[in-house]
């Protein structure tokens, strides 16, 4: 079953009177559970369709399922409730709260839910995510006082405290050296292996890219080629739907 | 609840993060409140000390005076007709709905000695035990009044004022022993209480109360012309040019005889043809002045039979005129100050405003990422109007205790009297409180209606 099929989408911006197509009818399909990473050369438009599939933007035209749910046309507001019922986001730059405790970046999100939880279960919530992340021991630590790697954890750990099925992760390793990439890139796979969190990840490294059971490129506004099968190993190829 | 307590949880949250900057922020606030605060409590301190000047001086009391005689256009000043009786006095506690008690005064201005001292008090009233009454005074320090058969007997009683008792007894009880006033002795029956000076800084308790019988026929007959003098001397009373010492021989005591009980049942009024200098009355309140001054009027002049259109040969007096001239006074400063308040409080709110936008604009990114993991632009609304309201109320808060400290400092250093007010305290909660909603709104709603990718893109 498909978590996500979208239907010749597509994306203008208007700068004054100027029309600016990013994306030009962009169709795909991604299965629950998948790993996928988005590729493309700068500027070919991965953020622009990221924050489509993300719901924080409204495609121009064209029609986009989630979940079953026709999200494209969406208000604001519902938009922001499928956000937070559906979606996690990691960030290149990390985006945590300064002068917050990691703990209390990781529970920000919670203040939003419907408020089923209490301050305690919400604490707790948070602690075992960042226990699960290798960070037990940095609960009450800054953003200032952790590494780089360790700010992505917490920022990995905040994207998964309202348990969404999907992830999206643009230049997750950006600002990282190569072996806290190694790192973080695991932690993706481990997550979509053993929680079958469907992941999708935006980069223009292959190398990181690899690390996908799946890679999606995308050149100019359209998906050049969505069925190339990593070879990270003996995995599972699931086959790319693009019409 | 969970939703509010979770909202104002993040709101300290997030000031917390800048305790500083936010403690400058509300610091137009505090002082704003503070200032409210302290002047309320100065000012709401002045005025009940105002108003317990004029109720000492006899709050609702009314005066009645006799009319000034006229001969070939000389005036001779209030009081130069003698034209008030007893009976006056008690057809007015009679006829008077709007009258709550009535005392006749005689006046005198003679020498008290007592052992080797001597001293001559500024009031010496001969009056009616209602006189208490009519002056609210019936708090006495030790002893007791004089009753209404000492009156009607002429028994020679008297209470005295605490200046009295220093300047005499040397602050000693004095209650039992025996006073001489112009000559004649009398024996001090109870000590009036402290009640210090009036508004126009007379001593108050320079006073000697005593039934107006015994002061006009043993003490005043004696030396009437002495009146409104410091009458060390004693006069003979038969040189003074003064026809009523004639007509009301006095140096011999008893004019009439003492009554006997039935004749006092029978006979209320057993001393006919006699004056008193002045009837004090008390109102039955404030708003009843003017009434009674209509009754007073009214019975007047059936009872002294004018005609309309004649003149009055009394006068009445009320201490309304002065008491409102310094309600207004106190009332006026108070609201000047309120508004000078009001807008320090506005100037606060603007600061308020200033600050808020700077921490839109500076927290444009975690606003982004709010809106990333799923909050409406509702939520983000409500967080920073949340941030501006708490920020305000702790600043009215902190203006509070502050408003409070000062009028503490003021009472104890300046010794001003200052008095609590839960008004302002409440007012200055809600009007803190205001000012977030109607500073903050703008702020608040700028944040809320950033676009997610903008604000996460913004550096
Ligand atoms: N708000 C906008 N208004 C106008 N044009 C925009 C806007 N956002 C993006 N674009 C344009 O859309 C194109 C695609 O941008 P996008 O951010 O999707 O690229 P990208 O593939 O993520 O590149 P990179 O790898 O550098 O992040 C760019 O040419 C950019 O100029
Ligand atoms: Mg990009």
């Amino acid at each position: 079953m498909e978590l996500i099929k979208l239907k010749n989408l597509c994306k203008t911006y208007r700068l004054g009177e100027i029309e600016v197509p990013v994306l030009k009818g962009v169709s795909l399909m991604i299965r629950r559970g998948e790993m996928v990473a988005l590729m493309g050369t700068s500027g070919s438009g991965k953020s622009t369709l990221m924050n489509i599939l993300g719901c924080l933007d409204r495609p121009t035209s064209g029609q986009y399922w989630l979940d079953g749910q026709e999200v494209g046309q969406l208000s604001a507001d519902d938009r922001a409730m499928v956000r937070n019922r559906k979606i996690g986001f990691v960030f290149q730059n990390f985006n945590l709260l300064t002068r917050t405790s990691a703990l209390e970046n990781v529970m920000m999100p919670l203040a939003y839910t419907a408020g089923h939880l209490n301050e305690r279960e919400c604490r707790e919530r948070a602690q075992a995510l960042l226990e699960r992340v290798g960070l037990a021991s940095r609960l009450d630590h800054h953003p200032s006082q952790l590494s780089g790697g360790q700010q992505q954890r917490v920022a990995i750990a905040r994207a998964l405290v309202n348990n969404p099925p999907l992830l999206f992760a643009d230049e997750p390793t950006g600002n990282l050296d190569s072996a806290t990439s190694e790192d973080i890139l695991k932690m993706f796979q481990i997550l979509n292996e053993e929680e079958g969190i469907t992941i999708i990840l935006v980069t223009h490294e292959l190398d990181v890219a690899r690390h996908a059971r799946r890679i999606v490129r995308i050149r100019d506004g359209l998906i050049e080629d969505g069925s190339v099968e990593a070879d990270t190993g003996k995995k599972t190829v699931h086959m790319a739907v693009s019409q | 609840m969970k939703q509010l307590l979770r909202t104002l949880r993040m709101a300290l949250n997030a000031l917390r993060r800048n305790v500083m900057r936010s403690a400058l922020t509300t610091l137009g606030i505090v002082i704003g409140v503070a200032a409210v605060i302290a002047m309320t409590e100065i000012g709401q301190g002045t005025s009940a000390s105002v108003e317990r000047a004029i109720k000492s001086m006899g709050a609702n009391n009314l005066l009645i005076q006799p009319g000034s005689a006229s001969s070939g256009g000389v005036t001779f000043g209030s009081g130069s007709v003698v034209t008030l009786t007893p009976m006056d006095g008690e057809a007015m506690k009679r006829e008077c709905p709007a009258l709550a008690a009535v005392a006749p005064i005689v006046r005198a201005r003679v020498q008290v000695v007592s052992g080797n001292r001597n001293w001559v008090p500024l009031y010496i009233y001969g009056t009616t035990p209602t006189f208490l009454e009519v002056r609210e005074w019936e708090d006495l320090e030790e002893g007791e009044n004089f009753t209404d058969r000492d009156v009607s007997n002429g028994n020679r009683v008297c209470l005295l004022g605490k200046t009295v008792v220093r300047e005499l007894f040397q602050d000693e009880s004095p209650v039992g022993k025996e006073v001489r006033i112009n000559n004649v002795s009398f024996k001090v029956i109870g000590v009036l209480s402290r009640r210090g000076a009036n508004m126009m800084g007379l001593d108050q308790d320079d006073m000697l109360l005593a039934p107006w019988t015994a002061i006009k026929y043993r003490v005043s007959g004696a030396s009437l012309a002495s009146v409104n003098q410091s009458a060390t001397v004693v006069q003979d009373p038969s040189q003074k040019v003064n026809t009523l010492s004639q007509l009301y021989p006095s140096q011999n005591v008893s004019l009439y005889p003492v009554p006997s009980a039935s004749q006092i049942a029978n006979n209320p009024q057993p001393v006919r043809f006699v004056n008193v200098d002045q009837i004090l009355c008390r109102a039955t309140s404030g708003e009843d002045i003017p009434l009674a001054i209509e009754q007073i009027t009214e019975l007047l002049h059936e009872r002294h039979r004018i005609r309309d259109g004649q003149p009055d040969d009394f006068n009445i007096r009320d201490m309304t005129e002065i008491s409102r001239t310094q309600r207004t006074t106190s009332n006026l400063i108070t609201r000047l100050i309120l508004i000078v308040a009001l807008v320090s409080l506005m100037v606060g709110g603007v600061g308020i405003m200033n600050i808020m936008l700077v921490s839109v604009t500076e927290r444009t990114r975690e606003i982004g990422l709010r809106m990333a993991v799923g909050a409406r632009a509702r939520d983000i609304l409500r967080q920073f109007l949340a941030e501006a309201i708490v920020l305000c109320m702790l600043g009215g808060l902190m203006g509070i205790i502050l408003g409070r400290g000062v009028a503490i400092m003021v009472r104890k250093f300046l010794n001003w009297p200052t008095e609590i007010s839960l008004l302002a305290i409440i007012g200055a909660v809600g009007v803190s409180a205001a000012v977030g909603v109607i500073f903050g709104y703008y702020p608040a709603w700028k944040a809320s209606r950033l676009d997610p990718i903008e604000a996460l893109r913004y550096e």
